[in-house]
């Protein structure tokens, strides 16, 4: 396998223009991809006298974290001047329940229907399939007036319902792609074993569903933090989370926006979404191509 | 073991009542509910009223909903296109044995973990004519350059797609960069052999033997597309004047602003129509073919 007896042709692995013309179009890429955020931080590092005068892209001259405290704390939504910090808050308080339920029931879900093949199952499944292309438009009328006869419109437990309800399908699908791969063997020997529905469940499937969960997790938080629509109409006056808030403090303002504040606001609703980005690495991209590719 | 095997999946039935309940009940019905709605007179408050058609007739009469389904349409193109594009090309380099690969791979899927709100805001102040990217380039010289695409009617919805490819483009990349590390390598040498051009090889071989991922990435897209929604609320707020109004946005603003239920479940209903045509009903004979062309085994 010489290749150079081959006079011609683009060979692999060597400094060439096109190995050349390939980092300069990923750096180029790289650049567009960063620029945004740089911009974001740097903006609210500023005071905004130095916004109003200085160029964009420029490194702060003076350094303050002015705007970062206004937008935790005192930037205005609305009449109500408390920052975003109280969105951080509900944001936990929605998102994580908002993972824990849709997680555990998905993988609940996603065992009976590879395992206990019911009258129906498949049918539920192509039922769940098909939700998951509806747009949410199309239900929130309805929901609002059973949320409303419920009396969880604008709750806590009610904005978690939604969440838990929308996402179900797309866990469900997760875990049955991921145990339709398991061996039906190890099933069915648990079976002659004496195993139940439960106990088979703990004690021979749960133990080897570490990396779905993981994945699973990430893309139900990150989700669930990132939901806007859903918490605009669900979550009430108490439980606004972060995308929600931010939203306010940037279109309420009056006079002279201030941009600072803006981007502060925004770095810190975008800052735990990015950590988990960050932390998770390789399972993120992970959740990204099993969510998609196997859906 | 005496019982009956359908007996003995009873737990596995009570486990996915809950599901099944929300699925059926909630769904369905909700579903069935809107699309009555959107056949009656309903204002503020629901009614029975049945008015056949005008709610529909009404809608596509209306400018705002004309120009809502072009914009949708032109956003959901550029959009779809541009991160398939766009994201083909960085898989491939990215698929050349580069150095830095998962470098480069990190930051060209960072955004994808943002939310459309954080994107929105952060190019809404790029864009601003007078803080933003135009006035930053002209401080440097260019004095004729313009970047004021947002406060523009007629370029505010190309300011929305470049926001949304921004986003989106990770997500493409990734799932079509899973599909390239499946292509048979041997397709290398074969290629080498006739003296064809890789390049040639990524434009007319390539995309064919990963046509599952690109139209899976397509497929999610499009999803994204025809729901958008808090991209245009946070950029443009549907402006400047009417030119950036999305279907989504139709139907929240009749629903919540104008107290126009009729109107807001026929938009629904005219939503959840063109998503079964554009991307449900291609995705089912696509799933069909393929599983004919397995022996109808797989699933």
């Amino acid at each position: 396998m010489n290749r150079a007896v081959i006079p011609e042709g683009p060979k692999l692995r060597k400094i060439s223009p096109s190995r050349i013309a390939i980092y300069v179009f990923l750096g180029v890429s790289a650049i567009f991809f960063l620029l945004p955020v740089y911009v974001m931080i740097i903006t609210s590092l500023k005071p905004m006298a130095e916004i109003r005068t200085g160029n964009l892209f420029a490194f702060p001259r003076e350094i303050t974290l002015d705007a970062w405290a206004k937008a935790w704390s005192s930037a205005c939504t609305g009449r109500v001047c408390e920052g975003i910090s109280p969105g951080m808050l509900n944001s936990f308080k929605i998102a994580i329940p908002g993972t824990l339920f849709p997680v555990i029931l998905g993988a609940i879900n996603g065992y009976a229907l590879s395992f206990w093949r019911f009258r129906g199952a498949n049918l539920v499944f192509t039922m769940l399939l098909v939700s998951t292309f509806v747009p949410i438009q199309v239900f929130i009328f309805p929901l609002v007036r059973m949320m409303t006869a419920t009396g969880l419109f604008g709750t806590l437990p009610g904005i978690i319902l939604i969440h838990t309800g929308f996402t179900l399908p797309i866990t469900t699908l997760l875990f049955r792609n991921f145990y339709a791969a398991v061996p039906e063997e190890m099933f069915s020997a648990a079976r002659i074993d004496g195993g139940g529905f439960w106990s088979i469940f703990g004690y021979v499937l749960l133990p080897i569903s570490t990396p779905i969960v993981i994945v699973a997790v990430i893309l139900q938080f990150t989700g669930s933090w990132n939901d806007y629509l859903f918490g605009l109409i669900f979550a009430g006056r108490e439980n606004q989370p972060m995308t929600v808030l931010l939203t306010s403090i940037v279109t309420s303002q009056y006079g002279e926006k201030e941009y600072n504040v803006n981007m502060a606001a925004t770095m810190l609703a975008a800052m735990v979404p990015l950590m988990v980005y960050f932390a998770s690495g390789r399972w993120f991209v992970r959740g990204i191509s099993d969510g998609a590719l196997k859906g | 073991m005496a019982l009956p095997v359908s007996l003995r999946r009873l737990p596995a039935v009570i486990a996915m009542t809950p599901t099944i309940f929300f699925v059926v009940v909630v769904l369905c019905f909700g579903l069935m509910w809107t699309v009555w709605t959107s056949f009656t007179s309903s204002k503020l408050l629901p009614n029975n009223n049945f008015v056949g058609l005008e709610q529909y007739v009404r809608l596509f009469g209306s400018d705002l909903w004309q120009v809502a389904v072009v914009n949708v349409a032109v956003f959901g193109l550029l959009f779809i296109g541009g991160c398939l594009a766009l994201g083909y090309v960085l898989a491939v380099l990215l698929d050349q044995n580069i150095r830095f690969e998962d470098g480069f791979r990190t930051i060209f899927l960072m955004s994808a973990s943002l939310s459309f709100v954080v994107t929105g805001i952060v190019w809404q102040w790029l864009f601003d004519p007078t803080f933003g990217i135009q006035a930053a380039v002209r401080d440097w010289g260019f004095s004729n350059f313009r970047f004021d695409w947002l406060t523009r009617k007629e370029t505010a919805i190309y300011a929305l797609v470049g926001a949304g490819v921004w986003q989106a483009t990770g997500l493409g990349m990734v799932i079509m960069l899973a599909g390239l590390r499946g292509v048979d390598q041997d397709i290398w040498n074969a290629t080498r052999v006739d003296g064809v051009a890789r390049w040639r090889v990524y434009v007319y071989v390539v995309p064919a033997m990963i046509r599952p991922m690109i139209a899976t990435a397509a497929v999610l897209l499009s999803l994204t597309a025809i729901k958008i929604y808090d991209l245009v609320v946070v950029m443009t707020g549907g402006g400047p004047g009417i030119s950036t109004e999305v279907p989504a946005k139709y139907v929240m603003d009749m629903l919540f602003q104008r107290s126009n239920l009729g109107q807001a479940t026929a938009a629904a209903t005219i939503m959840l129509l063109a998503i079964s045509l554009l991307v449900g009903l291609p995705w089912v004979i696509v799933r069909l073919r393929q599983s004919r062309s397995v022996g109808g085994g797989q699933e």
